[in-house]
């Protein structure tokens, strides 16, 4: 085994498209910019890239740091990396920042140039599809005709089995981890209280409140409360906080008292003060549209998976209830009963949704002895 | 699970045939017959290590509980389902051999042969037998439906399962007389009676 260490200081780039992107909802965007980072190296058969697909929150920036002494690597930096499982002296590793969303990419906060402004709530709805579509385009401009895999945690895992079904000659492998193939009504209904906080925050103002010097952080941070308590499970949260009190006595008031408010409420602030809120209507209703079937006359997502040639690799989490094992078992029927090559692992961890994120071992040997046989 | 053992169960196989190997542990299996047969398929496995071995091995393994059934597969899916050394595992033995038997056209199920006279041997001095094909105390092993050849024949006449072959096997060799006694390793091809 190679010795595990970090792809060190990297940096984003930023490629402008000027062709017209024709959107599902039927809106054009006539140009905009994806913003993207990659690690490693492409050979020179171009046959070793890697695309990975950013989940609700996530961003371009997938491994590394910007500086010596920065404190946040990328969100995925136990996974990529030289001598990691997603080893970036073999493969050629990309992370981009989707359409609409805020760290680069064109998205509700970028200037609209037709006005000058912001674009606020003129920003179109994306869909996965629309993803997937600019995706390729990027893949075109770095010359990538057949990605080695593309890969995804969560709404990520939707992407890249999108990829999978539309654009099957350009996928080898696709592994989908922590998703499902559409979201249940259950899940609809997490996404639209996080949406009913951020739309009735007075300081949302319709989604213009750029121009107000202004942002609707009381919504987002709910919004943002609430998603974590689903990403967690009960017994991590049991674990982690239990009823601790930061007193250690009850104060017979609202202000913090458990240690579980207490990390809820700097989770929500924290990602209030830096995450757009229209990036966050426009995430959460993409993972509420997704649906392989949708357009299928006959909606079996068996049908749906049939152009798909890719190898699979589909893994789930044992405590994860907001993407639950039983969602990723319904990929890998319809995957079966397309004869398709796939391998399932539910993974036994105790940390919800965000298990996709942790560095466990087991997970980690999967991930790793299931690309030791990608080929570049 | 023996090389002798896998020529035997391959020699069954057509090549590239669907195969779907239940409790395929590190998937040795599978890529032998991927190897000399090109077959196509999977395997299923419970436990982690297992899952992680046959990734590594190379074979497409899908983690589930056999004890739930096979209902992730449709119905005659396969050419051939293979239950090796798992069968005296398993708590609903008729269900898996009917499911086997639903998602496949044949079967192939290999099992420990209680009535080896080695086996019997030690029941006659009294013990619980321990042998190469049953290596386990009697309080540490995951066998629970342990069964004789003819115990496992009249049980497939029972659910109308048709035996098309058998070869049983003692380290390795196989033996033809008084299989039942001679054998420590039974290995039974099979399909439904009904056709």
């Amino acid at each position: 085994m190679q010795p595990v260490s970090s792809v060190g200081i990297v940096a984003p780039q930023t490629a402008y498209f000027d062709a017209p992107l024709t959107l599902k909802s039927g809106v054009v965007l006539p140009h905009y910019d994806l913003v993207y980072e990659t690690y490693g190296a492409l050979n020179a058969a171009r046959s070793n890239a890697i695309l990975v697909c950013h989940a609700l929150s996530g961003n371009h920036h997938v491994a590394g740091k910007y500086a010596e002494d920065d404190k946040n690597p990328g969100w995925w930096d136990n996974m990529v990396g030289p001598g990691k499982p997603i080893d970036t002296d073999r493969f050629f590793v990309i992370g981009l920042n989707n359409l609409g969303g805020c760290h680069g990419s064109t998205g509700p906060a970028s200037i609209d140039p037709a006005t000058g402004q912001p674009f606020g709530s003129r920003f179109p709805l994306v869909t996965v599809e629309d993803w997937v579509e600019s995706q390729a385009r990027l893949a075109d401009r770095l010359g990538i005709a057949q990605f080695a895999a593309i890969m995804g945690g969560s709404l990520g895992g939707m992407q890249a089995l999108h990829w999978s079904i539309h654009y099957p000659a350009r996928v080898r492998h696709c592994l989908v981890i922590a998703s499902a193939p559409k979201l249940t009504a259950q899940n609809i209904a997490f996404n639209d209280v996080a949406r009913q906080a951020i739309l009735t925050d007075p300081e949302f103002h319709g989604g213009d409140f750029y121009a107000r010097n202004t942002r609707p952080r009381r919504g987002l941070r709910l919004a943002r409360m609430l998603g974590h308590i689903t990403y967690l499970s009960d017994d991590v949260m049991g674990t982690k906080f239990g009823r601790v009190l930061r007193s250690g006595v009850f104060n017979y008031g609202y202000d913090v008292e458990f240690e579980i408010e207490s990390y809820l409420r700097y989770q929500g602030d924290k990602f209030a003060e830096h995450f757009d809120a229209n990036t966050y209507l426009l995430m959460t209703k993409a993972l509420d549209y997704f649906d392989p079937t949708h357009h299928h006359a006959q909606p079996s997502l068996a049908a749906a998976l049939a152009p798909a040639t890719a190898d699979f690799l589909v893994l789930s989490f044992t405590s994860d209830w907001r993407f639950a094992p039983e969602r990723s078992r319904e990929i890998v029927k319809a995957l079966l009963d397309n004869a398709r090559r796939v391998s399932y692992a539910e993974i036994t961890s105790g940390h919800g949704h965000d298990a996709f994120l942790m560095p466990d071992a087991h997970y980690h040997a999967v991930m790793r002895a299931y690309m030791e046989r990608v080929s570049t | 699970m023996t090389r002798h053992d896998f020529q035997t169960i391959a020699h069954w196989i057509k090549p590239a045939a669907r195969v779907l190997d239940l409790g395929c542990g590190d998937g040795a299996l599978l890529r032998y017959l991927q190897d000399e047969r090109q077959i196509t398929g999977y395997g299923v496995e419970l436990t982690d290590a297992n899952i992680l071995a046959s990734v590594k091995n190379g074979v497409n393994v899908i983690q589930s509980d056999l004890e739930t059934g096979l209902s992730v597969f449709e119905s005659g899916s396969f050419d051939c389902v293979i239950l090796s050394q798992t069968l005296q595992a398993m708590r609903h033995t008729e269900p898996i051999l009917r499911e086997m038997l639903r998602v496949g056209r044949e079967g192939i199920v290999t099992f420990p042969n209680f009535g080896y006279w080695k086996n019997r041997l030690q029941v006659l001095r009294g013990h619980m037998p321990v042998s190469d094909d049953i290596p386990y105390q009697w309080y540490d092993t995951p066998n629970v439906h342990l069964c004789t050849m003819h115990d496992f024949e009249a049980l497939c006449a029972q659910l109308g399962i048709r035996i098309r072959e058998r070869v049983v096997m003692t380290a390795g060799r196989q033996v033809s007389y008084l299989q039942n006694l001679t054998g420590s390793l039974a290995v039974y091809r099979f399909e439904s009676a009904a056709g």
